[in-house]
């Protein structure tokens, strides 16, 4: 490993968040460097265009203070990395992985690219694990597996920060050899408050000696939002594949990232896409969220659940879109629940788990639970479709069928989709089969004659 | 060799000063670990290319060497039933955990080969000198396209690496070549063969509302548009694994990696309904993940369908499933970008479109070189950001397919897949296929099809209407078509991709459902015309059977299914006689 050079008085140009300056030693792209303002601070960058005579320097921080002549800049002829050790849990870092609780700093056992490398998609093994979150609109309709990434699409003022702590406090495999579990906080432009709720949640909880926190505040500069996540996902897997655990990681709020992608990519001058976004969104938003895995041979596994708030509301809109384009479905947040006092106000219909058919049914779950939730799916679509009737008619308007529906609709959002408490897969499953018998058995067509049988014409029988 | 030595990198693109002459998309061999690249531009002794691989660590200085050929694979009999890069690169569990940067390694399999021509034989370009040993398809040792002469020499019976020569040609200039069981074929560029043909028959998918209302030629193109979580990917998995294609070629553009870990666990469980044998032995992956190189995700379309040519010109029929061609074009976009040159609509290249067109010209079903009839069937995938089939991937693409499934959100949330919308998608073939339906035995196909349609399309007009009227005030005849359409959309258009039962539905399955709904739907309209209401039409138990036809009914229980015909008919018949007997009362 070649040693830190050191140059000085090499800048030439200083815009926005790029610094020119005479390649004056040996540098190669990527190369991680620190620049020194004169204060004394140094900011992470790193090399990222460069020919014969010059380069390009991205500064991943504020460049504020900087001027040409008394900036230094130094080279580690290497990319950028963070060094990692045991004793990552219980520790708070900041959006450099540096530690910010006062405790030491952690023994560098090893580096790691913070850019990470793909999973070589033949050596990945399929997330098959059912994760119990205790959340009916989840666990029945909507199953997470460990080794998935399933983001909660929330609106500006929903609950998704006590749903995805609850989540992480609660979360558990079904059978008990849970293994090693842990959770890595990542909190990307962050309000105080939310980060410190999410420790007080898991202190009081006990889990905060399995947790570590990375956080970049909402004061703290949006540049270095980008390498939050990359950072906490580096932790994220060495906690997975070097010590074996079964890590959730919790990011939030990813739109906040998104925000800062395109501040960045709006400096650099670059032609942006749709609504200002570059380009390479999707493709950069993948390097984060494909990190997520089950690999074949190694025992731990990364789950990631980040957050992001839709802006506008709008599933459309480029961050919510090209996210659920990455992630294996997303559950979705909805203020018109939220206004009628559901909690978790989770809108099921545009709400999916692409693993959920790996993860559930014979052998994984309970034989009947795929097509339970089916059913449920089904009835919910057409209890939405009878309300659009009923808005347009009245509800008097409508056959009786169709008032069967409208029922259903509300006791599935009043009963099933809201709870106060945990729920056992089994008690959500036994829930639904309750719902699914107040409407005629006729309709009932994804259920097969045994089910129906059991669960609905006889429920006495029903387990 | 071409010498040149790299000028300034940044991200995937280099420019690099040359002393001797490159061509334009040459491959390259970059920097110390010898990335893989390829020429670009070139402008005076400057050249510019893109990296397929991680360019971290690269620096002004580097050399850079040409290979003196165009950005090539090697195709040959180690290909089938193994997962690559977007470069043909091999990518086994061995290849280790991650995917990592100058990993380049060439394959080397070992072949049993059997010799099929002698000494002094004449051979052309593209014909067959020998076999190689072992299950499933593709197994024909090809000369190379553009090679014939004389055969000087061939290897006797026996087992070599697929790389080694083991025949010798000699051209009518005198030249001698070497051949091997694999030979190298320029991505961007179509194989070649002796004759187009038109489309005859079609390429059986096994789903219903494919093969029944959309079906796509043998050698046609079909695009399935739909925004996230509609079921494109699961759709694409579903023909590559019920077609009836000889080799599926399955490229994984810019999606998930563990959708390519679940064809990779799945495939070799699984059973060709039609050769009893492992689905994996037919099935080529390559896999470009989201968060590979996005350089190489753009070759990666091209290396999918040379591979597909490839298979063709054996004489088999090949499919090809490109997950997502959008992927694809926003690496085009990301390339152009960078290299300055001008954005046009949403940013991308104004030459987007004729790389579309271009990459669908190459489906085809062809007589090969060597006389054989073999076809590709291209079924690309796109995904329209928000959904909205107005942006320019989806609508230039619809400019060169001949099917086109349209992907509905709203079925996809009531769970109702595939989640095609019939009243948006189409097929053009259907004058031609519908003959290939009459051999079938299946004469009413066409027929069927029209009034499948006309069923939904009526059913869209009368929801219309009945969120004014209700639905109740609707005269019965309608309120049957209502009800008939329920029938058709629940009981004959859904099918579980992941039903053991209903994944798979073989033509006859689906002509034997389609005449009991048909037959079901004639004997309710005549008895609506007599006065029935059709809201004792719709508590008729029998329709549970039909709704549930394909859940309940697979392959081995068409006999069975004729007894439902008797049943319609008997519960009709109750029908009518209660009414009469009410009538008379
Ligand atoms: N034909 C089908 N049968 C059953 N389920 C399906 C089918 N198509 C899609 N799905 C469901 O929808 C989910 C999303 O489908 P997918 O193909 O991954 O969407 P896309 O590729 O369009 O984003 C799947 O995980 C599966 O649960
Ligand atoms: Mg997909």
């Amino acid at each position: 490993m070649s040693a830190d050079v050191i140059l000085s008085g090499a800048l030439t140009g200083l815009e926005g968040p790029l610094l020119f300056a005479r390649r004056e030693a040996n540098v190669a792209l990527n190369d991680a460097v620190e620049v020194i303002g004169r204060e004394g601070r140094g900011r992470v960058g790193r090399v990222s265009a460069l020919d014969e005579e010059a380069m390009v320097i991205e500064v991943l921080e504020s460049t504020t203070g900087l001027d040409l002549d008394g900036t230094r800049i130094r080279i580690r002829q290497r990319p950028l990395e963070m060094a990692l050790g045991p004793g990552l849990l219980g520790r708070v870092f900041n959006s450099v992985g540096a530690p910010i609780d006062g405790g030491p700093a952690l023994p560098a056992e090893r580096r790691q690219r913070v850019d990470g490398m793909a999973i070589n998609p033949a050596a990945r093994d399929l997330p098959r694990d059912f994760i119990e979150t205790t959340v009916s609109t989840i666990d029945l309709m909507n199953s997470l597996v460990r080794g998935q990434k399933l983001p909660l699409f929330s609106c500006g003022g929903l609950p998704h920060d006590r749903l995805a702590t609850q989540i992480a406090q609660r979360a558990r495999l079904r059978d008990a050899q849970a293994g090693e579990f842990c959770v890595v906080f990542v909190g990307i432009g962050v309000p105080y408050d939310t980060a410190e709720n999410f420790r007080y949640a898991m202190e009081k909880s006990g889990a905060l000696a399995h947790t570590a926190m990375f956080l970049n505040h909402a004061d703290e500069p949006s540049t270095q939002r980008l390498l939050t996540p990359r950072f906490a996902l580096t932790a994220a897997e060495y906690l997975a594949f070097v010590e074996d655990r079964h890590v959730l990681v919790v990011m939030t709020d990813m739109t906040n990232y998104c925000e800062a992608l395109r501040e960045v990519s709006a400096s650099h001058g670059e032609i942006p896409s749709r609504k200002g976004y570059p380009g390479y969104m999707y493709s950069d938003l993948a390097t984060i969220f494909e990190r997520a895995g089950c690999i074949k041979g190694l025992p731990g596994t990364l789950t990631q659940l980040p957050i992001l708030t839709m802006p506008g509301d709008d599933i459309g809109h480029p961050i919510p879109d090209l996210t659920g384009y990455i992630t294996e479905g997303q559950i979705v947040l909805g203020r018109e629940l939220d206004r009628k006092g559901v909690y978790p106000p989770v809108e099921v219909l545009p709400s999916l788990s692409r693993l959920m058919d790996a993860g559930t049914g014979k052998g994984y779950t309970h034989p009947d639970h795929p097509a339970l939730s089916n059913q449920l799916f089904a009835c919910y679509a057409r209890a939405s479709r009878a309300r659009v009737l009923a808005s347009v008619m009245g509800v008097d308007g409508l056959p009786e069928t169709d008032r069967r529906f409208l029922e259903f609709g509300d006791a599935f959002e009043e009963r099933l989709v809201s709870q106060q408490y945990p729920r056992t897969l089994e008690e959500s499953m036994a829930l639904g089969w309750e719902l699914l018998r107040a409407l005629p058995v006729s309709e009932l067509t994804r259920l097969s004659g045994e089910q129906l049988a059991c669960y609905i014409e006889a429920p006495a029988e029903a387990g | 060799m071409t010498q040149a030595v790299i000028q300034w990198i940044g991200g995937p693109v280099l420019k690099a000063r040359v002393s001797e002459p490159f061509q334009i998309h040459e491959a390259l061999a970059v920097g110390e670990q010898r990335l893989l690249g390829e020429v670009i531009q070139l402008s005076g002794d400057l050249l510019t290319a893109q990296v397929y691989e991680d360019t971290t660590g690269l620096k002004p200085g580097d050399p850079v060497v040409g290979s003196g050929l165009p950005l090539s694979v090697a195709l040959g009999p180690g290909i089938l039933g193994n997962i690559f890069d977007g470069l043909l690169r091999p990518l086994s569990e061995a290849s280790g955990h991650w995917f990592q940067p100058g990993l380049a390694a060439a394959r080397s399999g070992q072949f049993r080969f059997e010799p099929g021509v002698g000494e002094g034989d004449e051979l052309a370009g593209g014909q067959v000198f020998g076999q190689v040993d072992g299950p499933g398809p593709g197994r024909a040792c090809l000369v190379p396209p553009l090679l014939s002469g004389r055969v000087r020499s061939i290897r006797p019976a026996g087992t070599y690496a697929e790389d080694e020569p083991v025949l010798e040609i000699e051209d009518a200039g005198g030249r001698v070549h070497r051949v091997a069981m694999q030979h190298d074929w320029p991505v961007r560029r179509p194989r070649p063969a002796a004759e187009r043909l038109s489309a005859d028959a079609p390429m059986v998918t096994g789903q219903r509302i494919l093969d029944t209302l959309f079906p796509v030629a043998r050698g046609g193109r079909a695009a399935l548009p739909g925004g996230f979580g509609t079921g494109k990917t699961v759709l694409q998995e579903s023909l590559a694994k019920w077609c009836d294609a000889d080799v599926i070629v399955y490229v994984g553009c810019g999606e998930r990696g563990n959708e390519m870990a679940d064809v990779l666990d799945e495939f070799p469980h699984l059973e060709d309904p039609r050769t009893g044998r492992p689905l994996m032995e037919r099935t080529v992956i390559i896999a470009n993940t989201s968060n590979m190189p996005v350089a190489a995700r753009e070759a990666s379309i091209y290396t999918a369908i040379t591979v597909a040519e490839y298979f063709r010109d054996q004489g088999l029929h090949v499919a090809l499933m490109a997950d997502s061609t959008s992927r694809w074009a926003e690496a085009l976009r990301e390339v152009s970008g960078r290299l300055g040159e001008l954005p046009g609509e949403s940013g991308y290249p104004a030459y987007l479109a004729s790389r579309l067109a271009d990459f669908y010209e190459r489906a085809s079903r062809v007589k090969a070189l060597n006389g054989e009839e073999g076809s590709v069937t291209v079924i690309g995938a796109v995904s329209p950001p928000a959904g909205d089939f107005s942006e320019p991937v989806t609508s230039h693409t619809k400019r060169y397919v001949r099917s086109f499934w349209a992907l509905d959100r709203g079925r996809a949330q009531a769970r109702s897949y595939p989640a095609i919308h019939p009243l948006k998608s189409y097929a053009e073939d259907v004058d031609t296929l519908a003959r290939w339906w009459q051999l079938q035995g299946n004469s009413e196909w066409r027929e069927y099809r029209r009034r499948l349609l006309g069923l939904l399309e009526s059913q869209a007009r009368l929801e219309r209407m009945a969120r004014i009227v209700g639905k109740d005030s609707l005269p019965p005849e309608q309120q049957l078509t209502l009800l008939a359409a329920d029938l058709m959309n629940e009981g004959f258009l859904r099918q579980s991709a992941f039903s053991e039962v209903d994944r798979f539905c073989s033509p006859k399955r689906q002509t034997a459902m389609l005449r009991l709904m048909m037959q079901f739907i004639d004997l309710a309209g005549e008895a609506v015309a007599a006065g029935t209401p059709p809201a004792e039409i719709a508590a008729m138990p029998i329709l549970r059977t039909l709704q549930r036809l394909g859940e309940e009914f697979g392959e081995d229980d068409l006999e069975r299914q004729s007894e439902v015909a008797s049943e319609i008919g008997a519960a009709f018949n109750a029908l009518n006689d209660h009414k009469e007997a009410a009538d008379v009362g």
